[in-house]
């Protein structure tokens, strides 16, 4: 994958060895198992990936992983962190970081999201790739600060690529993944991994990772397609000037255009993505059975154990696991939908967001079944999943 | 033993709750059994509701989350059944047949509607004086989270003593990043010991008295526990 070459097996000033991303998910390099929480693998992904510069406000369930990368900046592995006066001026902090060529790592959860919202498509408007780890809970009023996926819906037309991590290990990978390919210089896109807050961000659990002699090469502001800091010269120069302040009709254009090639770099982004994730953006597990669940997240955990459930019970029920929200993974899902009587799109929120997405790529969308919701942070136990589809095969007769 | 034991553990914030699934979980950990760990709770108080949930297998966990369905209940506080604090109400809402509840206790606390509910589900509830325990052994009402660990092993025998003692060191041996209340606590209970060593060992010796209060109890059980 194209990096800094030239610096690839050469220390860096932690002693670490730097190595081109793929090594990371092969086997050349010794591998450890660690027991941990969903923050604690952010500070370990963050220690392996050659970040200049982190910036967070906290809000919970992300205040420990930003802590804890507070401590990489004490140890040395991050070059500058501070925490800023609150969500909107921290991710405004970033996009500074990033104009000025710095890698970028940064987090925020729900309200905080909403708080940060307006930059992040001035982020992928100005080609800024930085990474920001969502660990999604609920948006008020009522209050809850348990897990919801509702930010990620609200976040799907921002020009961002978006990720979702269904755990630990997911996130630990799609974190380091995530930078090689927003910072491909035909992408150079903002990139949010999303994990589900609480059930992976305070979850304990296995995760195996390179050791932490080794990182991925750092990034390079000269391989940007978009010149550094540079508000002279085009495109960067319509932050400073404006093309509104000159004639409408450029404006329009300019605008037009310039959304159009951000969608453009998303399209692009898949063949990257496939590549790191083994080939698709989708997991299948006994994808010929006729009733499929299907969406991404912890949901997809649930899935897995309503199914096994279900399987005790002498029904045959696959899943299709989407990993990328941004790019949408169209052609595979409707591949992998084709044959299925009933899909099942179980969510954290309230909105369906996924089920619509799903819908708008598949044909024959009346089988979709939008459902079953938790919402507000609710936990959607294997046993209501499985009640749940029960109750719509008997509905619609299928098997 | 069931294949999967889930277990929910209640009580109220600065009880060490959440700290008590993470290390059951760790133990677990090293045992090669599969395990996931994981809290709930609201505005991070002392005295407020604190839930947390552990799941222990021998096959792959992939469920998460607010515990409904649970093999065992530990209930850390007698709040949570007196006064309702708790997530779940009541307390032993989604009970497993069969299953397990140990209360911090040194007094009945379950009216006879509660007994009858559990009776109905052949469900066992045993009172242990985790705190009283946790006062006499380290000398600090912080260690009652051990002590009630010490009487889950001694009934179930889910991970051994061994793994207990090297989770235990996990968590405290070496310098843990937490919440700002949990960091509190920690620093808290440093105090209390002169050296880290002494911190490991008094907790552990918690965990051994309870196991054998534990494990006399569940000799008095006519059936097998989990069974």
């Amino acid at each position: 994958m194209s990096t800094a070459k030239s610096l690839i097996g050469t220390k860096n000033k932690m002693g670490q060895t730097i190595v081109d991303i793929e090594d990371f998910f092969n086997d050349k390099l010794p591998k450890e198992q660690h027991f941990m929480t969903g923050s604690e693998i952010v500070k370990e992904a963050i220690k392996r990936a050659s970040v200049d510069m982190s910036i967070s406000y906290p809000i919970t369930p992300q205040s420990e992983a930003a802590a804890l990368v507070g401590e990489l900046w004490v140890e040395g592995y991050v070059k500058g962190y501070f925490r800023g006066e609150h969500e909107f001026a921290v991710m405004s902090q970033c996009a500074g970081a990033a104009f000025g060529g710095a890698r970028v790592f940064t987090t925020t959860s729900g309200p905080g999201t909403l708080r940060a919202y307006e930059n992040f498509p001035m982020w992928s408007g100005s080609r800024l790739p930085i990474m920001l780890c969502l660990m999604v809970r609920g948006i008020n009023t009522p209050l809850s600060i348990q897990p919801d996926t509702i930010e990620m819906g609200m976040l799907l037309d921002t020009g961002m690529l978006m990720w979702h991590a269904e755990n630990a290990q997911e996130l630990f990978d799609y974190l380091l993944m995530g930078y090689i390919v927003a910072e491909q210089p035909d992408i150079h896109l903002p990139i949010a991994v999303a994990c589900d807050g609480f059930f992976v961000s305070h979850t304990k659990e296995m995760v195996e990772m390179v050791s932490k002699d080794y990182c991925i090469p750092p990034y390079d502001p000269y391989r940007a397609p978009v010149p550094v800091m540079d508000m002279e010269t085009a495109p960067m120069r319509i932050m400073r000037d404006p093309f509104v302040m000159k004639s409408n009709y450029i404006s329009y254009m300019t605008h037009a255009s310039w959304q159009l090639e951000i969608r453009g770099a998303i399209e692009r982004s898949r063949k990257y993505t496939k590549r790191l994730m083994g080939g698709s953006l989708i997991e299948v597990e006994n994808g010929d059975a006729d009733i499929i669940i299907c969406s991404s997240g912890t949901a997809i955990s649930q899935g897995r154990e309503a199914i096994r459930l279900m399987k005790a019970k002498g029904m045959d029920v696959g899943l299709v696991k989407i990993k990328t929200i941004r790019p949408f993974p169209d052609d595979e899902v409707r591949k992998a939908l084709e044959n299925a009587k009933l899909i099942v799109v179980p969510e954290l929120n309230i909105s369906g967001w996924m089920a619509k997405e799903i819908k708008s790529c598949i044909d024959r969308n009346d089988r979709v079944l939008v459902g079953p919701h938790v919402a507000g942070g609710m936990t959607m136990p294997p046993e209501v999943l499985m009640e749940e589809i029960e109750k719509e095969i008997a509905l619609r007769k299928v098997a | 033993m069931r294949r999967r034991i889930n277990f929910r553990m209640s009580g109220l914030g600065g009880q060490g709750v959440v700290t008590s699934a993470h290390v059951l979980a760790t133990a677990a950990a090293k045992e090669n059994k599969y395990a996931i760990s994981n809290p709930f709770f609201g505005a991070e108080k002392r005295m407020a509701p604190s839930e947390s949930y552990c799941r222990i297998g021998d096959e792959p966990i992939y469920d998460r989350g607010e515990l409904v369905y649970p093999d065992v209940i530990m209930i850390f506080h007698p709040h949570v059944i007196t006064l309702n604090k708790s997530y779940t109400m009541p307390f032993y809402s989604g009970i497993k047949e069969g299953g397990i509840v140990i209360i911090n206790s040194t007094i009945e606390l379950l009216s006879d509607e509660h007994k009858e509910e559990l009776e109905k589900k052949n469900v066992r509830h045993m009172n242990v004086a985790a705190t009283n325990i946790a006062k006499e052994v380290a000398g600090t009402e912080l260690a009652s989270n051990m002590a009630m660990l010490g009487a889950l092993l001694g009934i179930t025998d889910i991970v051994t003593l061994e793994s207990m003692d090297l989770a235990i060191q996990d968590r405290f041996g070496k310098k843990y990043v937490a919440s700002g209340g949990t960091a509190t606590l920690d620093e808290a209970i440093k105090k209390k010991f002169a050296k880290k060593e002494q911190l490991l060992k008094k907790n552990l010796e918690t965990v051994q008295v309870a196991y054998k209060v534990g494990k006399e109890w569940a000799s008095t059980l006519k059936e097998l526990v989990l069974a």
